[in-house]
């Protein structure tokens, strides 16, 4: 296998080894090659450099997941852009605020998401190129864009952009504590060292069928999208309702012969409860992986027992780091065990170290929080350099660590441990939630004075959100029309799953809202 | 026998999902997926009560917005597939 420096490079070959392969198979809609998936994106990059993109710039994506979005993906690669994913799903405002944070230089963007984003973009006074798609599906309209755009300007071939390892790949917005989300920027160098990574500890094989459940805006996708495609395997992309519906989603694992599964724990829980597994033969299956919050124990068990034939593999890290540490599930998890399993041991394309506030290595046994530094490691957050400051620490050998804001201590057995956050982070389903976000969002809210927001431990979904308010009107907001509200301010998995209103809320001695004293009132 | 299905299920979604809710404000078209009253393991719930209650079994595809958004769309969901 040839070395890559460029996530590009990696379409590229597999594209010479195994031009016939499927590379990507999208239900009901298609399945692309290795050589016309290679092609395709060579179009895109034509075109979009046709539109002045250049190395360096920032080209977003606002498409529902499908081949022309992978296509699309490659394509901004090759001109030596990073590509920004944005959820289709979410406020049109909220990805107005990350297009233009980031100044793309075009969107590629389907149709019917077009006008309410380009309002919000007017408000913010900017406008990049678009090049629309009527739709997405099998990569048909893609190429029809491709197609029509070529017939009215035609676009001279140009040549694939030559990278350095640092140069940006792509852009991931994440939940940020201040209700702006912020940018996690990240090289090639950053992908390609854990791809290479995945390879060693893996095997991926040319016969393997990755499924990709995550959504491309989620850091889940690198795995899914660069690992299959480096070894000529081939990728099944999930579509967004389908991959939350246990009831569809059990039978297209089986039925799409999937070998190597990569999700958050919360949908394996739920195929686990609601999925029916044992009507569906998963012969295939070879590897479980998760990652993104703890697994309940009770489900994992309940799902080896269903599902006893893969290894399953927790997987952790940040989007700054992608995965840092993994551990390998024990083959038989005994009935007493209610403790979450560790996150394991160092990947060998990252350091770690367990450290106090000045990055010293805390003694054995210590917690401390974690940090990671090496070649995983984000170029740092857009245009946010107080953020960056706090995000990283040298110590005293000179070495930058990132730091984590995830509370470790190290097992007997060396594997890592989490015990929590320093800060106000939480995940829910998978995603990363900032409750600082969700309390900006509710102050939106005309009649809302006070809004405070924290996490209460839920033995069925891991976390439930509850939302403290007070009012200023005597007439308070109804429940459903707050819902409402939150749907059109917030990404849906950050609603608040609880409300409880209040003439005022409590403080500390300094005049904070006492999140300590809400905790207990939870 | 419609009403009768909409009052159990919207008796169903204010205890369940909306407590403290007052039910004057849930009507039949109150939008419940795409105004972020149900997220996606809240509709898994209620499809495992309408099956249970109802005892009928809905097709993978009826698990989605397009059938479950509102109390009038599963009013007439339940009532297509009852007997």
């Amino acid at each position: 296998m040839m070395t890559s420096h460029a996530l590009h490079q990696l379409l590229t070959h597999a594209a010479q080894l195994y031009p016939e392969h499927t590379a990507v198979e999208e239900p009901e809609q298609g399945a692309i090659t290795y050589r016309t998936l290679a092609v395709l994106s060579d179009h895109l990059r034509d075109r979009l450099c046709a539109l002045g993109v250049q190395a360096g710039d920032r080209v977003g994506i606002y498409m529902r997941k499908s081949i022309d979005t992978i296509a699309a993906i490659f394509g901004i690669l090759k001109t030596g852009a990073a590509y920004v994913p944005v959820d289709p799903g979410a406020p049109a405002a909220r990805n107005a605020y990350i297009m233009n944070d980031c100044a793309v230089k075009v969107v590629v963007i389907e149709e019917r998401f077009a006008s309410k984003f380009c309002e919000e973009l007017a408000q913010l006074g900017t406008q990049p190129q678009f090049l629309r798609l009527v739709g997405t599906g099998g990569g048909e309209p893609l190429r029809q864009a491709l197609e029509q755009e070529q017939a009215r300007h035609p676009a001279p071939v140009v040549a694939t952009a030559l990278l350095a390892p640092t140069d940006l790949a792509y852009i991931l917005y994440t939940s940020g504590s201040t209700g702006r989300p912020k940018g996690v920027m990240l090289s090639h160098d950053n992908a390609v060292s854990y791809v290479d990574w995945c390879s060693e500890m893996f095997q991926p094989q040319a016969h393997d069928r990755f499924s990709s459940h995550a959504p491309f805006h989620f850091d889940l996708s690198i795995l899914d999208i660069y690992v299959p495609l480096k070894h000529g395997a081939t990728l099944v992309l999930i579509a967004e309702d389908i991959g939350k519906t246990p009831q569809q989603l059990a039978p297209l694992i089986a039925e799409r012969r999937i070998s190597v599964w990569y999700s958050a724990p919360s949908i394996l829980s739920l195929l686990t409860q609601y999925g029916n597994l044992e009507q569906h033969d998963y012969s295939a299956l070879r590897l479980v992986l998760f990652a993104g919050e703890v697994f309940p124990v009770k489900h994992l068990r309940a799902l080896q027992a269903l599902w006893p034939r893969p290894r399953y593999f927790n997987l952790y890290g940040p989007t700054e780091t992608n995965v840092c540490t993994f551990y390998e599930i024990p083959v038989h998890i005994p009935e007493e065990r209610t403790a979450p399993f560790p996150i394991g041991t160092t990947c060998s394309h990252v350091q770690t170290k367990v450290m106090d506030e000045h990055g010293n290595e805390v003694s054995p046994g210590d917690e401390g929080e974690l940090g990671v530094s090496g070649r995983g490691v984000m170029q740092g957050y857009w245009n946010l350099p107080e953020q960056n400051s706090r995000a990283f620490l040298v110590d005293s050998a000179g070495v930058q660590w990132y730091k984590t804001g995830d509370i470790v201590v190290a097992g007997n057995d060396g594997n890592y441990i989490f015990l929590g956050r320093r800060d106000r982070m939480v995940k829910r389903h998978g995603y990363r939630v900032e409750l600082g976000e969700i309390e900006a969002g509710l102050y939106h809210h005309a009649t809302i004075k006070e809004a405070a927001v924290i996490a209460v431990p839920d033995e069925a979904s891991g976390v439930k959100i509850k939302a403290f308010l007070s009012c200023r009107d005597a007439k308070r907001p109804s429940l459903i029309e707050l819902k409402r509200f939150c749907a059109e301010h917030l990404p849906l998995y950050m609603i608040p799953d609880l409300f409880s209103w209040h003439e005022a809320l409590p403080k500390t001695s300094t005049d904070k809202i006492d999140y300590q004293r809400l905790k207990e009132m939870a | 026998m419609a009403d009768d299905i909409q009052k159990t299920v919207k008796e169903y979604i204010l205890k369940e999902f909306l407590p403290g809710e007052d039910p004057e404000e849930l009507t039949e078209t109150t939008p419940l997926i795409t105004g972020g009253i149900l997220d996606s393991i809240a509709t898994l719930k209620l499809v495992a009560f309408i099956e249970e209650r109802y005892a009928l079994t809905l097709a993978a595809h009826e698990a989605d917005v397009e059938y479950l958004d509102t109390i009038a769309d599963i009013t007439h969901l339940i009532l297509s597939k009852k007997p």
